[in-house]
């Protein structure tokens, strides 16, 4: 019996599949993404905490932020440095989109980038387009 | 104590610290992020060629499947056609089920003697299940993680996210796919300390990937939710990697080196191991065969050319010297 055809096809549709990420990637060279900081956002410096913190565990706060608003009707975040924020992901200034303005220019770019698509903004409303 | 798990699991946690040891003390973040999985992935790939390539150089010569039903016989013989089949086609439903559902471990029994010397056969689906869990899960897992290397992400490796963080357990969301992993692969590690038989027929080589995978769902597992990660980093990193232009981001925690490095042994080790079981699947002679032995005539290939003399050539060669002695012939000039 002699199978070897078959079996050197299995193994040709075997070393395609593993080597999917090289060839489907060929050619491209993906930038980075920079997230858009807004004039308002430079001008603090400083987001709630440092910045690679929040990068890290900025969603852990937003997770944090709505037990804390909606189970427990507390809306002041207390930093590690001792400034007091109000708690609030979208309504006016005083929120997270106060400073980061644009949806596009700055949650996106990395979550696109990372394929991550938070349920945000299925509660919330978006911020406008236009505004700046 | 058991030498053979312990053996395993001092040669994972020497893995461990060896990477962890390797990037926070010495900056090996070169050798651990780019050398080591490249040639992991090399090691991997030739491996499992040359070990399939090796399976077929072996030839077959007689159909040999296990059987579970009735042979194809006389027509009024019902003829099991899956269990046992007879054609190519029965064959690859034979396969189809063995490969994606694990039918012949779905038959697994356990056997026990009962008091008044009574043996009895127990259903026992536990390993069935876990196994199939753990399979999936992991294969889940490890099309996930293909998000860090293709860009632009594929709408189906969305739509596998969306359906595996379906319960929007905290945020980030919680995979399923990664805690049935680690549930699973703990149930197939324990029933091999618990159960006496199984510990006595286990080997180091069964609790080194057990180990091994465990320690790297708890690694990935501790990156995602708990002492998190620089995402964008990372996939920056692996997009280096697949387009071959490896670069070493900053700010990249030891822990995610451990993970990798930890994946890398895994598919260095793959070729060698009893993990070969993913190709071997494949060619299993007891498995793939249609069970015609009775229909068709299959010829060794590597039975040697014997020189044989039929009853017709010996009665040609003494013919008259018969007829003389008056023995029977079968022709008679």
């Amino acid at each position: 019996m002699n199978d070897k055809n078959k079996i050197i096809t299995g193994l040709i549709i075997f070393v395609i599949f593993i080597t999917f990420p090289f060839w489907y990637n060929m050619g491209k060279a993906a930038p980075v993404p920079e997230p858009k900081l807004t004039e308002k956002a430079k001008l603090e410096k400083e987001c709630i905490e440092p910045k690679e913190f929040m990068k890290a565990e900025h969603m852990q706060i937003l997770d944090v932020w709505r037990e804390s608003v909606v189970r427990n009707a507390s809306r002041t975040y207390v930093s590690k440095t001792g400034k007091k924020f109000n708690m609030s992901l979208a309504s006016g200034d005083d929120s997270c989109i106060g400073c980061h303005s644009s949806k596009a220019d700055f949650c996106d770019k990395c979550h696109n980038y990372a394929s991550v698509r938070p349920y945000c903004w299925t509660c919330h409303i978006e911020p406008p387009k236009e505004k700046k | 104590m058991n030498s053979k798990y312990m053996f395993s699991l001092i040669a994972v946690v020497v893995l461990i610290l060896l990477a962890y040891v390797g990037v926070e003390a010495a900056g090996l973040q070169v050798i651990f992020g780019i050398v080591i999985p490249y040639i992991a992935v090399l090691i991997f790939i030739v491996g499992f060629i040359s070990r399939v390539m090796d399976w077929a150089h072996s030839p077959v010569p007689f159909r040999i499947p296990t059987t579970c039903g009735q042979q194809k016989s006389l027509p009024w013989i019902k003829h099991s056609k899956i269990d046992n089949p007879f054609t190519a086609g029965g064959v690859i439903v034979r396969m189809f089920f063995e490969i994606l559902f694990f039918r012949s471990l779905f038959r697994n029994t356990r056997c026990r003697i009962n008091e008044g010397a009574k043996i009895s056969y127990i259903w026992e689906k536990w390993l069935w299940l876990a196994s199939l869990a753990f399979h999936y899960s992991f294969l889940t897992v490890l099309i996930r993680h293909l998000r860090f290397f293709l860009e632009p992400v594929p709408v189906c490796l969305q739509l596998l996210e969306n359906v595996d963080s379906f319960f929007q357990v905290g945020l980030p969301g919680l995979f399923l796919s990664g805690a049935v992993l680690l549930a699973s692969v703990t149930f197939l590690f324990l029933r091999r300390i618990y159960i006496p038989q199984i510990r006595y027929i286990s080997l180091a080589a069964d609790f080194f990937p057990l180990f091994l995978i465990i320690s790297i769902a708890t690694t990935g597992i501790l990156m995602r939710y708990f002492t998190k990660v620089n995402i964008v980093g990372i996939k920056e990193f692996a997009m280096g990697l697949a387009t071959l232009h490896p670069t070493v981001p900053d700010g990249i925690g030891s822990l995610f080196y451990v993970h990798l490095f930890l994946v890398s042994v895994l598919f260095a080790y793959f070729p060698f191991s009893k993990l070969m079981h993913m190709g071997g699947i494949f060619l299993s002679p007891t498995r793939n065969l249609p069970n015609n032995n009775r229909a068709e005539r299959h010829i060794n290939p590597w039975n040697p050319s014997v020189k044989i003399h039929t009853y017709e050539e010996y009665e040609d060669d003494f013919r008259e010297k018969m007829i003389e002695a008056g023995l029977p012939v079968e022709k008679e000039s």
